[in-house]
């Protein structure tokens, strides 16, 4: 495998609503930044790819105006998925293994603020026998929550998720939920969807996120400190969440695996965990220890843009090993319905 | 439809509808609004890039060739040429104009990206590439946030510009 680093991360500020700005406007700092910080002048980028969800916005092919954000003239070499940026992370990190080229720069925008996201999200579900139901997010979550409490767990293990993330996201400028909560006003909150409170489900957000990333002897050149991808891979499960057992993530624990994260000492871990309970099963799947500092950003269930939060985690997690603040950190992401897929990304310091 | 029809049930299902409704509120963004708000005024409102020095308009705040923020704010005269057009002679439904007219590109001057309008006061056979009009606006109860606000343009008599002026736009 080539070698590949993240050279530089930037994100916006996640809000409730980014009324001001359309999505373009709300990107391009964030582009920008990311760019100017990798070191890498623009025009030397070779391969340009997003992540977004034309749902979100509810206007079709609404990805191509996001590249009025990137300069697209003379034409680049530039690709999408209609995913969260994290699985655009993956591609370009596979264009990268092709050897011909040395830079790419990823971006992810969503605001979830424009339909009603907890409907829209039901679309994704398959159209036969579950999105005509329409089953709202948060219910599904509940669903999930609910067979892991009944798997022989305690909601006192979500009041510490709960807490320590809203406590870390208190220090996290780009956060959007600052407030904290302690375990025990956490637990008195009443059910929201039951066994789900307010504070197990994340806030509805607008927000990007962009990463650079450089291979090779190029990346070797930079004078900043890099977190170079060590491992990462991508699983998925059945579409039908009755088709699998909710109180597990068996495709983190495979992509895990495939990525070489398993039974590795790890510093800091960013989980792409929208809903609290989604932490426990992830964290579980990852096999991570007391000595994993877990979502120091405050996590998803802080601040959740939508498409960008999973590239986020990534981001957070090379920033924490750019910043010397880890020598190994891990990156998930997660999309689908009630974490159906998964992405696990090893990252690490050094040459 | 055939509601009062038996259905075999036993029959495989062949088909199902489940209609999907969702709806959307729409940010403009800050350019956008700038211009939106500034027809109300019958004020034409572009931006100009920093870098290729392109003036836009509609203004998106940002340039789509180099993908820079576009901030410098330019207002354009309500007048310019027809870069392109196209001759609608099919009916539809809603139609409100009598057929055959004309839409056409219309670039402002000063302007370096053209915006489809409508043509009036011509005959759809007089209406030619680099043909000089002006927009002609609506009346103040009418106005609106929008492009609407602009009722259309017409030829205003001056000579042609020359396909030079314009070729870059076509």
């Amino acid at each position: 495998m080539r070698d590949v680093a993240v050279a530089s991360f930037a994100q916006s500020q996640s809000v409730r609503r980014a009324d001001e700005t359309n999505e373009v406007e709300m990107l391009m700092p964030v582009v920008a930044e990311a760019v100017a910080e990798s070191g890498i002048p623009k025009k030397e980028i070779e391969f340009t790819i997003s992540g977004s969800c034309d749902y979100l916005g509810g206007v079709p092919f609404a990805f191509v105006s996001g590249l009025d954000a990137v300069g697209a003239w003379p034409p680049i070499s530039e690709s999408h998925v209609e995913m969260d940026g994290a699985w655009a992370l993956y591609e370009a990190w596979v264009r990268l293994q092709h050897g011909d080229i040395d830079t790419a720069l990823v971006y992810s925008f969503g605001k979830s603020s424009l339909g009603n996201v907890t409907e829209v999200l039901s679309q994704q579900l398959d159209p036969y026998y579950l999105a005509p139901l329409w089953p709202d997010t948060v219910s599904l979550a509940a669903l999930q929550a609910r067979a892991w409490l009944e798997d022989g767990h305690s909601d006192k293990e979500i009041a510490e998720i709960v807490s320590k993330n809203r406590l870390n996201a208190s220090k996290n400028q780009y956060s959007q939920i600052r407030s904290q909560i302690s375990p025990q006003e956490y637990l008195e909150r009443p059910y929201r969807v039951d066994p789900l409170r307010i504070d197990d489900c994340p806030p509805i957000s607008d927000g990007a996120s962009a990463i650079v990333l450089v291979a090779g002897d190029r990346a070797r050149s930079l004078p900043q400190k890099l977190a170079w991808i060590k491992g990462i891979d991508h699983r998925i499960e059945p579409h039908s969440i009755g088709a699998r057992d909710l109180s597990v993530s068996v495709s983190t624990r495979l992509a895990a695996q495939k990525a070489g994260a398993i039974g590795v000492e790890v510093d800091v871990c960013e989980i792409h965990a929208p809903f609290s309970y989604q932490q426990a099963i992830i964290s579980e799947a990852l096999g991570l220890g007391a000595s994993t500092d877990i979502n120091p950003s405050g996590g998803a269930l802080c601040a959740n843009p939508i498409m960008a939060a999973g590239l986020i985690r990534i981001g957070e997690a090379a920033q924490a090993v750019m910043d010397g603040r880890a020598k190994t950190a891990i990156g998930h992401a997660t999309a689908g319905p009630c974490l159906q897929q998964n992405l696990v990304c090893l990252l690490k310091g050094g040459n | 439809m055939a509601e009062t029809e038996a259905v075999d049930p036993n029959a495989p299902v062949t088909k199902i509808s489940t209609p999907i409704e969702l709806t959307y509120r729409f940010t403009a963004g800050r350019a956008a609004s700038r211009f939106i708000k500034g027809l109300l005024d019958k004020k034409i409102l572009g931006q100009r890039c920093p870098e290729c020095l392109k003036v836009y308009v509609p203004p998106r705040g940002s340039c789509a060739a180099c993908g820079v923020p576009t901030q410098e704010e330019v207002e354009l005269p309500p007048s310019g040429i027809v870069t392109t057009f196209c001759v609608v002679n099919v009916p539809f439904y809603g139609q409100k104009i009598k057929i055959p007219y004309v839409t056409g590109t219309i670039l402002l001057d000063g302007a370096d990206i053209g915006f489809m309008h409508l043509l009036q006061e011509v005959e759809a056979d007089e209406v030619r590439m680099g043909m000089r009009v002006e927009a002609i606006w609506q009346d103040e109860a009418d106005m609106v946030p929008g492009l609407e606000s602009i009722k259309y343009f017409r030829p205003t008599g001056e000579p042609d510009a020359p396909y030079d002026d314009y070729k870059e736009y076509v």
